[in-house]
């Protein structure tokens, strides 16, 4: 079998690890790629495997199949476009584009050219929170009403030099960095919001953008959430992401660690969930793949993609890029809520209740 | 190696099953007096061997470690690098070179190869290597360091982008300048086996998963156990108990019965736990510390 020749662009902290992940898989013959002189010559003395320093000259020259994008976000549009134009198949970092419309956009050009394109919103390979979906599916706790999205996580902790991942334009920021993780679940589990009211973008070290993020969104057919992400809190070692869902019939719990039922009653075709509650754990969850470098969704999601290429998929698995868009769209109305203060997206009246007239003692 | 030696995982809120256990554990162990009062239970139990993170905190273990010598007299360390947060935080403020440059000596010359103005020569690259697994083990002197280990984070992220020859530079200094054991965790075991051989690296003592149920053996389980077979690799088995997942007396019981595996590292909060284990291990496994031991 001929291998998939990919190529990862931008060695940065995903790119690096992407890259050694692409590069160990068994299928793939892989190229990298770095504008940053120091990196590419590193590592271009040290590996046996290519490394390109300008990206339109790799395009233009290595017979590519795929290409991993992994540079600051706000090059993600033009080099998604450049690598669909070469008619190659594109897996890109998260968040997908800072324009939405950007993200429309390339939806459509992928479909056009039948391209494998995926984003890499690793969340939903995690064990328990694809356990989460499944009962979300299976009516496990009834109708949700109640939605409660976090992420905190130790990375702004003090005012600091600037870098891309401290400027909004460049895609940086609590918004586009943190808070897309939990917004791009919620889209999984109820699609896109149809309105976001209160968003809030505040900052705390930073001077360039977000550190904070509050916002509530609602369906109209299905829950109300409330999201709560902040990325200067020292006290988690690492990003925790979590979610918590009321419905119902019970309640769920999920974080990269485990997913925890509550039910009120059992519910039927639901093996394994009695009343009370169940925990199940990602690592009973999980299945090893050929390489483990820092957490199995992160292999798992690269080696979905890379086995869509292979095997001539006409799409992703998982995180195809009109899934991203939706998580795009969503952060735009955050934004735009929380400049203007009104609004954005249209709430069906959720039949008001009129206010009853009440004596002292009467009913 | 001793049978069993005793990691750190559980002092620093790591725990793969429940981010509210990991905060407890956080909690409990946010002084260093916590964390020495395991360590003893652990050492009067007979327990001789704390393979750690280069963290800041064990610093701390390290100072108190040897200002009782007379106390921890069999005490040793078996250093695992590097402490991979710092590092990460540093590139995040100043970039991949900006961070190199912050940990190199600021009069020496290989500050100065990495003002960005030209490319960097081979043995420039060894020399920052060296110079940052020397930081790494500062801490340590004056201890018994006997063994250092990579850690599987970089250890793989080397392993899969194909940069082997850092294994090598590793090895060498720490043989050469640490007189010690270079060894190496990984999360996949028998493909790092073959790159270090390629290396010209012989019989590495390298710390994986190793479990009845095959949890976390990524490469699959039967070439682990062909590599364990083969006799090429001196094994340290982590996650014996798959987190929880197979009983105590089971998982040492088949670990026992492995060839190739010389040790077992394992984390644990309380004196039952640590003893139980300790049991387990000499019940199976001979017990008893194998070198070093006057007894």
């Amino acid at each position: 079998m001929q291998k998939v020749k990919v190529a990862v662009v931008g060695l940065g902290k995903m790119g690096l690890s992407h890259f050694s992940m692409i590069n160990a898989h068994p299928d793939v013959d892989a190229v990298a790629c770095d504008g940053s002189a120091f990196m590419a010559d590193v590592l271009g003395r040290n590996i046996a495997t290519r490394v390109h320093r300008d990206y339109d000259q790799m395009l233009a020259n290595e017979p590519l199949d795929a290409v991993v994008i992994a540079t600051p976000s706000r090059l993600h549009a033009p080099m998604v476009t450049a690598a669909l134009d070469k008619g190659c198949h594109v897996f890109c970092e998260k968040p997908f584009c800072l324009d939405w419309q950007d993200s429309q956009r390339l939806t459509a050009l992928a479909a056009d050219k039948g391209r494998v394109a995926q984003v890499g919103y690793h969340y939903r390979y995690v064990g328990a929170f694809a356990e989460m979906k499944r009962l979300i599916e299976a009516g496990a706790i009834g109708r949700i009403t109640h939605v409660l999205a976090e992420a905190y996580g130790p990375v702004v902790l003090r005012p600091k030099r600037a870098t891309w991942r401290t400027d909004k334009a460049e895609g940086g920021g609590c918004l586009y960095d943190y808070a897309a993780h939990p917004l791009n679940l919620l889209n999984w589990f109820f699609g896109a919001p149809d309105q976001v009211i209160g968003s809030h973008l505040g900052q705390v070290f930073s001077e360039g953008t977000d550190d904070e993020v509050f916002s509530t969104l609602r369906w109209n057919d299905g829950p109300t959430a409330q999201l709560s992400v902040n990325w200067s809190d020292e006290s988690h070692r690492k990003m925790s992401t979590k979610i918590s869902l009321i419905g119902t019939n019970g309640r769920l719990y999920a974080d990269r660690q485990e997913c925890q039922a509550y039910l009120r009653k059992p519910v039927p075709g639901l093996a394994g969930y009695e009343d009370g509650w169940t925990v199940k754990y990602t690592t009973e969850l999980t299945e090893d793949r050929w390489f483990y470098l820092r957490g199995e969704e992160y292999s798992a999601q690269l080696d979905d993609f890379v086995g869509a290429v292979r095997d001539g998929k006409a799409g992703a698995a998982e995180n195809d890029f009109a899934s991203a868009t939706e998580t795009d769209r969503t952060m735009a109305m955050i934004i735009e809520n929380a400049e203007t203060g009104q609004p954005v997206g249209e709430a069906r009246a959720a039949a008001p209740q009129p206010a009853k007239k009440r004596g002292w003692f009467g009913r | 190696m001793d049978k069993l030696l005793f990691g750190d995982n559980q002092f620093f809120g790591i725990n793969h099953m429940s981010e509210e256990k990991a905060r407890a554990q956080a909690m409990r162990f946010q002084r260093t007096d916590a964390i020495m009062d395991v360590l003893d239970v652990a050492y009067d139990a007979g327990i001789r061997t704390f393979m750690c993170t280069t963290h800041d905190r064990i610093a701390e273990i390290a100072k108190r470690v040897k200002a009782d010598p007379a106390r921890y007299d069999g005490f040793q360390f078996y250093p695992c690098m590097p402490y991979a947060h710092k590092y990460a935080n540093a590139v995040t403020e100043h970039g991949m070179v900006g961070a190199l440059r912050e940990f190199m000596p600021s009069d020496g010359l290989l500050a100065t190869a990495l003002t960005g103005t030209k490319a960097l020569a081979t043995k420039e690259v060894d020399g920052i290597a060296r110079v940052l697994i020397d930081m790494e083990m500062k801490m340590f002197q004056g201890t018994k360091a006997p063994v250092v280990f990579i850690q599987n984070v970089f250890t793989d992220l080397l392993l899969g982008m194909g940069f082997t020859r850092a294994f090598k530079i590793f090895d060498d200094h720490i043989r050469e300048k640490h007189g010690a054991e270079p060894a190496y965790i990984t999360m996949n075991m028998p493909m790092l086996l073959d790159a270090l051989e390629k290396e010209g690296i012989e019989r590495p003592i390298i710390c994986s998963n190793i479990n009845k149920i095959g949890f976390r053996m990524s490469g699959g389980y039967d070439a682990y156990l062909d590599a364990l077979q083969s006799g090429r690799v001196r094994a340290v088995a982590m996650s014996v108990y798959a987190s929880g997942a197979i009983p105590a007396d089971e998982a040492i019981h088949w670990i026992s019965e492995l060839p190739g595996v010389e040790s077992i590292v394992f984390g644990a909060s309380s004196a039952g736990n640590i003893r139980g284990t300790k049991a387990l291990v000499d019940k199976y496994m001979g017990g008893g510390v194998q070198t070093g031991d006057p007894a």
